[in-house]
């Protein structure tokens, strides 16, 4: 099930400006790997350059390889749609599709792409509502829209749908950034039993966070605003926030940054 | 145990001789209302007073005072701030109901006058065999037509307009985008005689067809479909990017995402949209002149024969200037007044059908 990510070289623009630079990193199939950093440092960008999201973005482009298990997503006649369905995403706000109901939402993702057996899609959403601790708080009213439950609950139900479509990996970017500390604790739960079955990639501004969920951790940084972003140094979580090789890391971790 | 806590505050001495800052003396609640009151009743003194031929002069001064009286009062007993609060209300009050008198007398005469011709038989049948002085005959062709035109109209430019706004939105970039653009922007100033004038030269002279109610709707279809673009492309901006880019992040491949997730989350305000468009064609009369032609009689084939609709037949039986024909006139302006509010209304209900769902 879960793949292997190999970077490496890459780098993404938008139109003429640099935003990351020459980035080269692995990610072990079922792991969790944080990205900390900077505000603009381009842990979003890069995010997005691994399930082709990046291009929707007007000027955005990319050069470089992003290897999944040997196949490169950026070599000729890769569909993104394929990418994506392979490497599912979850953002920073909660996005449910307010048109449709909790069901729905959690089935989008099947129904929208047309690949499922009818007899099959409650299993589906029920399996993946209770993969993303949900389930016990909706099922009385899964045909209510999705828009009506809380942040935390909303952001839950995002997760689920993303996991509804079976990825290999999953990308968060920044999922618990809006949401209180019961909720995150839920999430980062959530996120220790999906590494069971997915690789995850969660960038997060939260120090402790990235030390309580991930195995590994990759600092970026940037040399000056306006510079592109730059992977500084990805080692195991416990090295990076004990005894991390570069005096950059050291310094933002312990909050003496800039 | 909260009783044994006991305030050991020092009782502060009563200040009763500063008052509270935050406080302010203040008109009462009632305080605009009367105010309108008093100033109606002196414009209406002061108007007949004078003299004053016109009940607009007396409106005016009424309108003049009130708003100085609402001035004056709350610098007065208010302060200053307030006082410019108040006249700013009291001016958009005052500009409302500048705007609602003309909407009123316009809806109150069309009833009034309308009433008198307007029954069942009316509804129910044409002109066919009613000399125009006579009393009697109906407006059930022209009613016919103009619904069959709007329709066929609504049918062509609906589509066409919706996929060039998804264009728009969701693929255009470049020069082909700004290109539609202008040329969307351009069609809406198109004038009503003009795209007849297009439709007959192109339709009617150079390939030889004849006039119908077929003719008029591709006419009524260039008036409307600028401006359902227009609507269509405002609505879909609308649309967080957010759905687009969840959307896309399932896998979902671009034109389904744009079916089942940007045009149903839009689907209300595009409805509106096409409605306030069939809204404005349907009171078109120049090119339905030059292309539909007119007729008395009931032609429910809009394909073929000349046809009648709503706007040419009050345009005719006001020319005709009989008695009997301004009442008919007036019914088949009321009529398509109702016409016109009943699409409102349906798309309003289509529109809070669709909205996307709040609540739990
Ligand atoms: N849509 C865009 N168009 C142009 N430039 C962009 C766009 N999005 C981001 N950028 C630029 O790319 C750089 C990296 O942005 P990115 O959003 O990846 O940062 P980030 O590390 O995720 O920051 P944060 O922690 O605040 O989310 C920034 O300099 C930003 O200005
Ligand atoms: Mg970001």
């Amino acid at each position: 099930m879960a793949k292997r990510i190999d970077v490496s070289g890459l780098s993404a623009f938008y139109g003429n400006h640099k935003a990351i630079d020459d980035i080269s990193m692995t990610v072990e199939p079922r792991s969790v790997t944080a990205f900390i950093g900077p505000s603009g440092c381009g842990k979003s960008t890069f995010l997005r350059t691994l399930n082709r999201m990046h291009e929707v973005t007007p000027g955005g482009r990319v050069e470089g390889k992003v290897l999944l298990d040997d196949e490169n997503l950026y070599g000729p006649g890769v569909d993104p749609v394929a990418v994506r369905r392979t490497v599912g995403m979850v953002f920073q706000r909660p996005n449910p599709f307010p048109t449709m109901s909790i069901f729905d939402n959690v089935a989008a993702g099947l129904r929208l792409n047309g690949n499922f057996k009818k007899s099959q899609l409650s299993d589906i959403v029920e399996r993946s509502l209770q993969g993303a601790n949900l389930w016990n708080e909706v099922k009385d009213r899964l045909n209510k829209p999705g828009s009506g439950l809380s942040g935390g609950q909303q952001q839950r139900l995002c997760i689920a749908r993303a996991i509804a479509v079976e990825p290999q990996v999953l990308l968060m970017d920044e999922p618990c950034s809006a949401l209180d500390p019961i909720s995150t604790l839920a999430i980062e739960d959530l996120i220790g039993e999906l590494k069971e079955r997915f690789t995850i990639v969660i960038v997060t501004h939260n120090m402790q966070q990235a030390a309580r969920v991930s195995d590994r951790t990759a600092f970026f940084n940037l040399a000056a605003v306006g510079q592109p972003g730059k992977l500084v140094e990805i080692d195991d979580t416990d090295r990076i926030f004990s005894n991390p090789s570069v005096q950059a890391t050291e310094d933002y971790i312990s909050g003496r940054f800039g | 145990m909260s009783h044994t806590i006991q305030d050991q505050r020092p009782a502060r001495a009563p200040k009763s001789v500063a008052p509270s800052r935050l406080t302010r003396g203040g008109l009462p609640r009632w305080a605009p209302a009367g105010i309108a009151v008093v100033s109606i009743a002196l414009g209406c003194g002061i108007g007949a007073a004078f003299g004053l031929q016109s009940k607009i002069q007396w409106g005016l001064i009424s309108a003049l005072l009130f708003v100085t009286i609402t001035y004056v009062a709350s610098a007065v007993v208010e302060n200053r701030r307030q006082a410019k609060d108040r006249v700013a209300t009291s001016v958009v009050w005052v500009c409302f109901v500048l705007a609602v008198i003309p909407l009123l007398s316009l809806i109150w005469t069309t009833v009034s006058r309308g009433m008198n011709a307007l029954d069942g038989d009316f509804l129910s049948h044409s002109m066919n065999g009613i000399t125009s002085f006579e009393k009697g005959g109906g407006v059930y062709h022209a009613l016919l037509g103009t619904i069959e035109q709007v329709a066929l109209a609504t049918a062509i430019a609906a589509p066409v307009g919706l996929l060039t706004a998804v264009y728009l939105v969701e693929y255009g970039r470049g020069s082909l985008a700004k290109a539609v653009t202008f040329f969307v922007d351009v069609m809406t100033g198109i004038p009503s005689i003009v795209a007849g004038l297009f439709i007959l030269t192109t339709w009617n002279l150079m390939l030889g067809f004849g006039p119908s109610g077929f003719a008029g709707s591709m006419a009524l279809s260039i008036l409307m479909m600028p401006v359902v673009v227009r609507s269509t492309e405002e609505m879909l901006k609308l649309v967080p990017n957010e759905l687009r880019e969840a959307a896309l992040a399932l896998g979902v491949p671009k034109w389904r995402m744009i079916l089942k997730v940007v045009l149903p989350t839009a689907i209300g305000g595009i409805a509106t949209g096409v409605t306030l468009a069939v809204a404005r064609i349907a009171g078109e009369t120049a090119p339905i002149m030059l292309l539909v032609f007119g007729t008395q009689l009931i032609n429910g084939n809009p394909f073929e024969g000349a046809q009648s609709s709503l706007p040419l037949y009050i345009w005719e039986q006001y020319k005709v200037g009989s008695e009997a024909s301004y009442d008919r006139a007036w019914a088949a302006a009321l009529v398509l007044i109702a016409f016109v509010m009943i699409l409102n209304l349906v798309a309003r209900g289509i529109a809070r059908w669709k909205a996307p769902k709040t609540g739990r």
